[in-house]
């Protein structure tokens, strides 16, 4: 982890306790995780005492405190995905991957998840496919997307990008 | 554009942008929302831009990409004016025959307008649509007319007129007396009166005072807070200046969730925006009001949509309620008294105060005024952010605007208000959409989520479903939320895993009761409704589920079988590849069977076989 990257972070910021959410959140979108180490460097950068910092990190599900897989697959679990089936996607991905929900396949390729609610509801059910969403989705298609990212694997960087 | 220094120059800058926009004749909007950019609008949103330039007519039409139209299901969507034609579903090949067809020529595309599943014809007018058509589009139609991202269309189309004449002409005092007048009450879910607490936190005692914007929109099946703030920023931005003008707040925040990208970013936009014209700052528009924004991420939390807890997580900590036997009003962030109100809430404002308490108190019912958004989803026709009257009846919501149920089925329920609120029954549809008629019938109008089920839905599952959810978001700090939600939800496991006893439904309502009269905060207190609710209206589905171990509706995994009727099945091979369990076999066009040892009941041979032969018993 390049370190001047999390000090530019804390750029402006420093000694403001009140930053801690904002600053693990710019972690979080940076390197896809929050370390044991960033949490010491942001602990020490803005005054709050890392077991404060572990908490909020802990408590808040927008952090993780462990890699993802190079392909994150959120499943929407709101209510009106889930009246329009999206436990069936969440089976199929399992099934599928081999993973339960917060697991990342053994070669690393692959993360499921689920939220509570992505707030597209009316084009339920979605998946999130690394902030990209799908709309509609039925088990088929997201049988097809798995296997897409999959052979997606030798071509370097896929990234899809958040809208 | 330069600073603003008085109210003088906002008016000339307003005139100057509507002056240069005269030659426009044709403005084409595009939905640029979330649901929209989901079905790809951003590709036809550069096709129909490289088409219009192409053709040499940048400067003769104007192309907007708004935020959310509401009618979700048919995104891609564009609207054209003069005309009020409304295309769905356009892809960017579609651009040029658009670009050439309609605006050049002022000929309607057949093909791309949209047809009513009901009568089965095609409508050209957006508001002719039913859909449109039974609504009170107040704030959702203000979203029309602008791209979020630009000032200058905001200012055109009376942008900040409302701060205006609050600073030239109206003392806080007024501007309360307006709000409370105007009866205009709390979108977000409680319901409390907007201007009351307006005055509490005007008269509370101290200098440094706070005013919140909520978007943190953590219900379940909800979605109107991220399309108005995606949508029309300003407009919410505005509501805020007025409400710190009226309590004598000097800053303010935007408390909105991580997880709508599209929010965040256009809310720190117009900050920007703000803030360069000096109508952020010191000394707005040359008067003494000073007044400034920041912009704080949510971190995934249900819990943090309740103020406390939202407060605490603005100061970046654990996002956990405190007791509120003082009110934030006089005690909120950082211990200083503080307005939090609801992304609608701040967007009704300046409507009130331009057009006039009477006239937003002029919609609605006694005790509930004005519009109300909903998020009408689930399993619907048409999905979509609805705005209605208050006291609109459910009725015309469902059958009116949303069409009725999906595949001929038949509408068993409807679930208002999120993991707050409850399922009402067919039987109740009658019933206006109104804070205290829907409260006294076991549910309420929450932040506006309406979810539609049939009778594919089971309720008991519906209320198992909240109470995971519940479990999952509790923030833990409180033993009855804490326990209470585990407790019911062991129970209501062993009604669908059918191991219920009868006698556990009386203790279910006991243990309801328990934690809505204990919990510390309002989300713990209301987190029961969802199985009294269902119980109270849909108890002889809890009974067949523990006398007769049945799931009428086929969704319990431990109370139905699966199986494939071989009268149907054609040996086609489709469930069998998608059974990722292995648990069917069966040779090429010979009826396949599913081995019920493996089988995980989890439906998706159901949901992909195309000759309806899979069986749920």
């Amino acid at each position: 982890m390049p370190p001047q990257t999390l000090e530019q972070t804390l750029e402006g910021r420093r000694s403001q306790p009140n930053q801690l959410i904002e600053v693990l959140q710019d972690i979080q979108k940076n390197y896809g995780y929050i370390s044991k180490e960033a949490m010491q460097i942001v602990s020490q950068g803005l005054g709050v005492p890392l077991i404060e910092v572990y908490r909020v990190a802990s408590f808040y599900k927008a952090f993780r405190l462990k890699p993802s897989g190079k392909n994150v697959l959120t499943m929407c679990m709101g209510t009106a995905c889930h009246v329009r089936g999206a436990r069936l996607l969440l089976d199929q991905a399992t099934g599928q991957l081999g993973v339960k929900p917060g697991e990342v396949t053994p070669d690393g390729l692959f993360s499921v998840e689920h939220v509570n609610c992505l707030g597209a509801c009316a084009l339920g059910p979605i998946v999130a496919e690394n902030g990209s969403y799908h709309h509609h989705m039925t088990p088929a298609k997201l049988r097809k997307l798995v296997e897409t990212l999959r052979h997606q694997k030798t071509e370097g960087n896929q990234n899809v990008q958040a809208q | 554009m330069s600073r603003l220094n008085s109210f003088r120059e906002l008016e000339h800058l307003r005139e100057r942008l509507r002056g240069q926009r005269q030659n426009i004749t044709t403005t084409v909007m595009v939905c640029g929302g979330t649901g929209c950019k989901a079905s790809r609008s951003q590709a036809v949103i550069d096709a129909v831009r490289d088409e219009l330039s192409r053709q040499g007519l940048d400067t003769k039409v104007r192309l907007c990409v708004t935020g959310c139209h509401g009618f979700c299901e048919q995104g891609p969507v564009i609207i054209i004016e003069p005309g009020n034609i409304f295309y769905c579903h356009v892809s960017p090949e579609d651009a040029f025959e658009i670009v050439y067809q309609t605006v050049v020529k002022g000929e309607v595309i057949e093909r791309l307008l949209y047809t009513d599943p009901v009568a089965g014809k095609t409508v050209r007018i957006m508001s002719e649509i039913p859909f449109y058509r039974a609504q009170d589009r107040q704030i959702l139609s203000q979203n029309l007319n602008v791209d979020p991202c630009s000032i200058e269309d905001y200012i055109v189309a009376g942008g900040y007129s409302a701060l205006t004449k609050v600073l030239r002409g109206m003392t806080p005092e007024n501007v309360i007396k307006e709000i409370v007048s105007s009866g205009l009450r709390g979108r977000g879910g409680g319901g409390f009166p907007t201007g009351r607490k307006w005055s509490e936190c005007r008269e509370a005692p101290g200098d440094e005072k706070y005013v919140i914007c909520n978007a943190d929109e953590g219900d379940p099946g909800a979605y109107m807070d991220r399309c108005v703030l995606e949508g029309n920023p300003h407009l919410v931005l505005e509501g805020m200046m007025i409400g710190a003008w009226a309590i004598g707040a000097r800053k303010g925040y935007i408390y909105v969730r991580n997880e709508y990208p599209l929010a965040v970013e256009h809310s720190r936009t117009v900050v920007e925006q703000a803030r360069k014209l000096g109508l952020l700052g010191d000394n707005i528009l040359g008067s003494s009001f000073s007044f400034d924004v920041d912009i704080a991420r949510g971190g995934g939390a249900f819990v943090c949509g309740e103020s406390t807890a939202l407060m605490a997580s603005v100061e970046g900590k654990v996002g956990e309620p405190w007791p509120k036997d003082i009110h934030t009003v006089v005690d909120g962030l950082y211990h200083k008294p503080t307005t939090l109100n609801n992304v609608e809430t701040w967007a009704n404002v300046p409507s009130i105060i331009l057009n006039g308490s009477s006239w937003f108190a002029s919609k609605g019912t006694r005790g509930s005024k004005g519009t109300k958004i909903l998020a009408l989803t689930g399993r619907i026709k048409n999905t979509g952010l609805v705005e209605v009257a208050m006291g609109t009846p459910i009725r015309t919501v469902v059958f009116d605007i949303g069409g009725g149920a999906v595949n001929g089925n038949r509408v068993k329920a409807v679930q208002t208000g999120g993991p707050s609120g409850g399922c009402l029954p067919m039987d109740k549809f009658d019933l206006p959409i109104d804070f205290d008629v829907l409260y006294e019938a076991g549910s309420m109008v929450g932040s506006g989520g309406m979810v539609v089920m049939d009778e594919e839905t089971c309720m008991v599952d519906m209320a198992k479903y909240f109470l995971t959810f519940l479990q999952d978001e509790s923030c833990g700090k409180c033993l009855p939320c804490r326990l209470g939600i585990d407790r019911m939800l062991e129970t209501i496991t062993d009604i669908t895993e059918g191991r219920g006893k009868p006698e556990q439904l009386d203790l279910l309502e006991e243990l309801a009761d328990t934690v809505a009269q204990t919990a510390l905060c309002g989300l713990g207190k209301t987190a029961p409704n969802p199985v009294l609710s269902t119980l109270r209206y849909f108890r002889p589905e809890y009974e067949a589920h523990i006398n007769e171990k049945k799931c009428l509706a086929g969704v319990c995994k431990a109370l139905i079988t699966y199986s494939i009727d071989p009268d149907k099945c054609n040996g086609c091979g489709v469930c069998l590849r998608g059974c990722v369990y292995g648990a069917i076999t069966g040779r090429k066009k010979q009826a396949h069977i599913i081995d019920a040892q493996l089988c995980q009941k989890c439906g998706i041979c159901r949901s992909e076989c195309k000759f309806d032969a899979i069986r749920v018993a």
